[in-house]
């Protein structure tokens, strides 16, 4: 198709001044992808507006053009949610990073989409206030990211996921647009549009500014570590944890693998053992030590044979650190890697990781697993090294293959990372028909047009206004940009 | 006259004639007489009897224990009550995994009941729980006491089924607390007052209860005091579950605050409470008093203006003063219990009407404030009374989701914001 037309990048140029347009094809590389590497396309520009209006301005000519768009955050997603679209532009949030508002006494914060995520902690840490969505990428990664993906992290088992703790939206539609949703105050009148946009992963329009909620940190937070024989033993612990009444703000688990990876990355000085969790609890000192003491023994009835307990910050810190690093410490034992994102009820762990080892036996590809314990999350970290034929395709086969496994238990085929590009072969296996054009139906609400990431999270695009009956291919379609799952 | 004949001879053969029965003065919604009532057996039917209705031009009410059934503005038309009495089954208690699969028309107490065998709740305090129904509660999107720790339906809701007026039976979310796969439909639903769909069914996620509770009480000489009060208790690290105001016009406000933990947790906790706040007298109290605010339905009057209002916790005082203004000036009797999380239930009434111009007035500064109040029971003397106020402008966005899954207008018509 047509390099962008000139006349329509000066347009965009005076809208965000030269300096906020890039388009020489060397710079334009550094857009062509986000976490996930894997996929590349070239937008033919990519914008970074200063402001809401500016972000309404290029909004409304490419709805004009009929060009799509892609919002771009830090670029850390690791499901191509931020890949350029075919022919279309990448718009980059990160020049709008500035903290607007912060209002303790009411516990909001109000802030740009590309403002750093840790940062917002930073902000409210002097009152022992944080942001309570902490994804391991938490200080590279921005808010608007967050939003798009609705990002959890290992705390989101007690304190939730982002759109737990998002107030208020400012959102500039596909048509240019600006609408406001949630507000100020909890459950203002009307739909819980911001529920609905907060994970559409750029879906269904550019969030502009974000009232996000903060939390006061709890009086005392203590870590345990615990080290099992296997991950069966470890997953076993979790359950009578769980069955004991105790919700912990954590519960990670690592396997063998996935703690050499971590040792050689940053030396934790983790026990060297096949399953090792890590439990942390939060709130006042008393019940935190009534809890863990609970805790520990729980550990050891189910063969935990070493138990450290980290009580000052930096014991935890540490404690931490091997973990938070475990997807880049994959870079120490393999060239290559896949990490994957499915979610299964806890109560299927142990047959699905069973089950994972079999199939990493049987092609003789290796599997690191990290797994937030607590809600069921698990992280396959699929190894391979690109240089050996055929071993990428079979790492990819892998990783799919897993995720049908998290299906078939009864889970999710994401939890945090988002479908965006990736994941789209797997909604249909997850949604029936009739749930993904639901969705669909409420996309065209906001997106009749569909210019807004239109090609991630539904394997098939519908055209608005489609009625049932006889099948109209969608132009995407037709012009060999997308294919029907 | 309906052309109904068809219609109905259809609707029977779905439900089945045992199902089906003409409406009575029971049946009124808002003072608007529907025509039938239909119980279906299970979601596929009650799907099949909205797509019926649906393709007639049948206004349809979707009802549950009728306990909300005058929430919201009058319906416009409303033909068919479409009842969700017979989807009460508790599908799937996954206790291990924190999690319940339970239909539409289960009452609250059948399944905290249920669920209390293992030692675990849904988290959620609703208003009359041995008659509301979850499609209910979830549709008009009640939250009480407990919300302040753990969140809103929206926030406990997993996955949900929803019939669509065309027939289709959607669902979205799953059965796994962590999920970002598609759009998030379950909150869509979740406050929607059944005007884009009937719920048949949610997921939601659990909670174990509490291994011990307790309550405590304190009152404010002033409402800046009681403010002061809320907002430091807020700033500390105690870990409460409820605080809620109480306050009748001419008396002092009083407070509760609610802990759970272990033994050892509570007793450590209020000796927190007590240095925080200073002088103020604090008793511990029965945990009766959290019926508070379903208490408020009840107080004898003849008509009395039942409202949901939110502000900002740094408006509490604010607010209590123009209540009490309002009702120096135009005689209105005021009591209010308000949650610390800013969402509060307020009791209107004067003999022998109410002015809108009251209700208006508080409603203004409210909204100027960023806040709402929005009208849930009203007197007679206040039917064409607006229930929502000003809902933003995301209105228009609104109506374009509506017209997207009931484009024909068939589910509630007119009872939500904007007149949809």
């Amino acid at each position: 198709m047509n390099l962008m037309e000139k006349r329509f990048l000066d347009e965009l140029r005076t809208v965000v001044g030269a300096r906020g347009l890039i388009s020489s094809p060397e710079e334009l590389h550094t857009y062509e992808c986000d976490g996930l590497t894997n996929f590349r396309v070239l937008p033919q520009a990519v914008l970074l507006p200063s402001n809401t209006e500016q972000v309404q301005a290029i909004v409304r000519l490419c709805h004009r053009e009929r060009i799509p768009f892609v919002a771009r955050g830090s670029g850390t997603g690791l499901s191509g949610g931020a890949l350029p679209v075919e022919n279309g532009i990448v718009i980059s949030l990160a020049r709008m990073n500035r903290i607007l508002e912060v209002d303790l006494l009411n516990a909001r914060v109000v802030v740009e989409p590309g403002v750093i995520n840790l940062d917002v902690t930073g902000r409210v840490q002097p009152h022992q206030y944080f942001y309570a969505p902490d994804p391991s990428s938490q200080s590279v990664c921005s808010i608007g990211g967050n939003v798009a993906e609705n990002s959890g992290g290992a705390h989101c088992l007690k304190y939730g996921f982002t759109t737990t703790h998002v107030l208020g939206l400012e959102v500039v539609l596909p048509d240019g647009s600006l609408v406001h949703l949630g507000g100020k105050c909890l459950d203002m009148p009307g739909y819980d549009l911001m529920g609905v946009f907060v994970g559409s992963e750029g879906t269904l329009g550019i969030a502009t500014k974000v009232t996000l909620r903060i939390v006061k940190r709890a009086e005392c937070i203590r870590t345990l570590l615990a080290a099992f024989d296997g991950t069966n033993e470890a997953g076993a612990a979790v359950s009578d944890i769980i069955a004991a009444g105790m919700l912990p703000a954590a519960i990670e688990m690592m396997d063998n693998l996935a703690i050499q990876a971590a040792e050689a990355a940053v030396h934790p000085n983790y026990p060297d053992c096949g399953g090792l969790l890590l439990v942390e609890l939060d709130g006042p000192v008393a019940e935190v030590e009534a809890l863990m003491r609970d805790v520990d023994e729980i550990c050891r009835k189910n063969g935990a044979w070493e138990v450290r307990l980290a009580q000052t910050d930096t014991e935890r810190m540490l404690v931490w650190k091997g973990r938070k690093a475990a997807f880049a410490a994959m870079g120490r034992i393999s060239p290559n890697y896949i990490v994957q994102d499915g979610v299964i009820p806890r109560t299927a762990l142990p047959k699905v990781m069973s089950e994972i080892a079999r199939l990493s036996e049987e092609t003789g590809i290796r599997v690191a697993n990290v797994f937030h314990a607590g809600d069921g999350n698990l992280h396959p970290l699929v190894l391979y090294d690109r240089r050996i034929a055929g071993q990428e395709q079979a790492a990819e086969a892998l990783s799919y293959r897993i995720l049908e496994l998290c299906l078939e238990a009864g889970g999710s085929i994401t939890g945090e990372h988002g479908v965006g590009e990736e994941k789209k072969r797997m909604m249909s296996k997850m949604f029936a028909e009739p749930d993904l054009d639901t969705m669909q139906r409420v996309r065209c609400a906001f997106d009749p047009l569909q210019l807004s990431n239109p090609t991630k999270v539904f394997p098939t695009p519908r055209l608005c206004g489609e009625k049932p009956g006889e099948y109209v291919a969608h132009p995407l379609e037709t012009a060999g940009i997308v294919e029907r799952y | 006259m309906l052309k109904t004949s068809t219609f109905e001879e259809n609707l029977r053969a779905v439900v089945g004639p045992q199902n089906l029965r003409a409406a009575s003065t029971g049946d009124l919604v808002s003072g608007v007489f529907p025509q039938f009532v239909a119980e279906p057996d299970d979601e596929h039917q009650l799907a099949a009897a909205l797509s019926l209705a649906n393709d007639a031009g049948i206004a349809v009410v979707p009802r549950g224990g009728a306990t909300k059934l005058d929430w919201g503005n009058p319906p416009k038309k409303a033909d068919l009550i479409l009842s969700t009495a017979r989807l009460n089954r508790i599908v799937e208690h996954a206790w291990a995994d924190l999690t319940v699969t339970v239909e539409a028309g289960c009452t609250l107490q059948r399944l905290q009941e249920r669920l209390a065998k293992h030692g675990q709740r849904l988290a959620f305090d609703t208003l009359w729980p041995e008659r509301a129904t979850i499609g209910g509660v979830l549709s008009t999107n009640d939250s009480g006491a407990l919300r302040l720790r753990f969140g809103a339906l929206r926030d406990l809701i997993i996955g949900v089924t929803i019939a669509l007026p065309d027939g289709t039976l959607a669902s979205s979310g799953g059965k796994v607390v962590k999920n970002v796969a598609g759009y998030d439909l379950p909150k869509l639903v979740t406050g929607a007052f059944g005007t884009l769909g009937v719920i048949t069914r949610a997921v939601f996620r659990l909670h174990p209860l509490p291994r011990a509770a307790k309550t405590f009480s304190f009152s404010a000489e002033t409402f800046q005091a009681m403010q002061q009060h809320i907002l430091a208790i807020q700033d500390s690290q105690l870990a409460h579950t409820s605080l809620q105001i109480r306050c009748t016009a001419g008396q002092l406000p009083a407070a509760d605050i609610l802990f759970e933990a272990t033994e050892v947790g509570l007793a450590a906790q209020e000796s927190h409470l007590r240095n925080l706040l200073g002088s103020a007298r604090v008793e511990q109290s029965s945990e009766s008093l959290w019926s508070a605010r379903q208490n408020l339905w009840y107080l004898p009057s003849k008509a009395a203006l039942l409202a949901k209002i939110n502000l900002l916790p740094t408006e509490i005082a604010k607010t209590l003063d123009s209540l009490n203004s309002i009702g120096e000036s135009r005689r209105v009797n005021w009591q209010i219990v308000l949650q610390a999380t800013g969402i509060g239930t307020l009791r209107l009434e004067v003999d022998p009407i109410l002015p809108s111009e009251a209700v208006e007035q508080l409603r203004r500064e409210l909204q100027s404030r960023g806040g709402a109040l929005v009208v849930l029971r009203r007197p007679p003397e206040l039917h064409s009374f607006d229930a929502w106020g000003d809902a933003g402008d995301s209105v228009p966005l609104m109506r374009a989701v509506k017209n997207q899954l009931d484009p024909k207008n068939t589910l509630n018509p007119g009872r939500f914001v904007g007149g949809i």
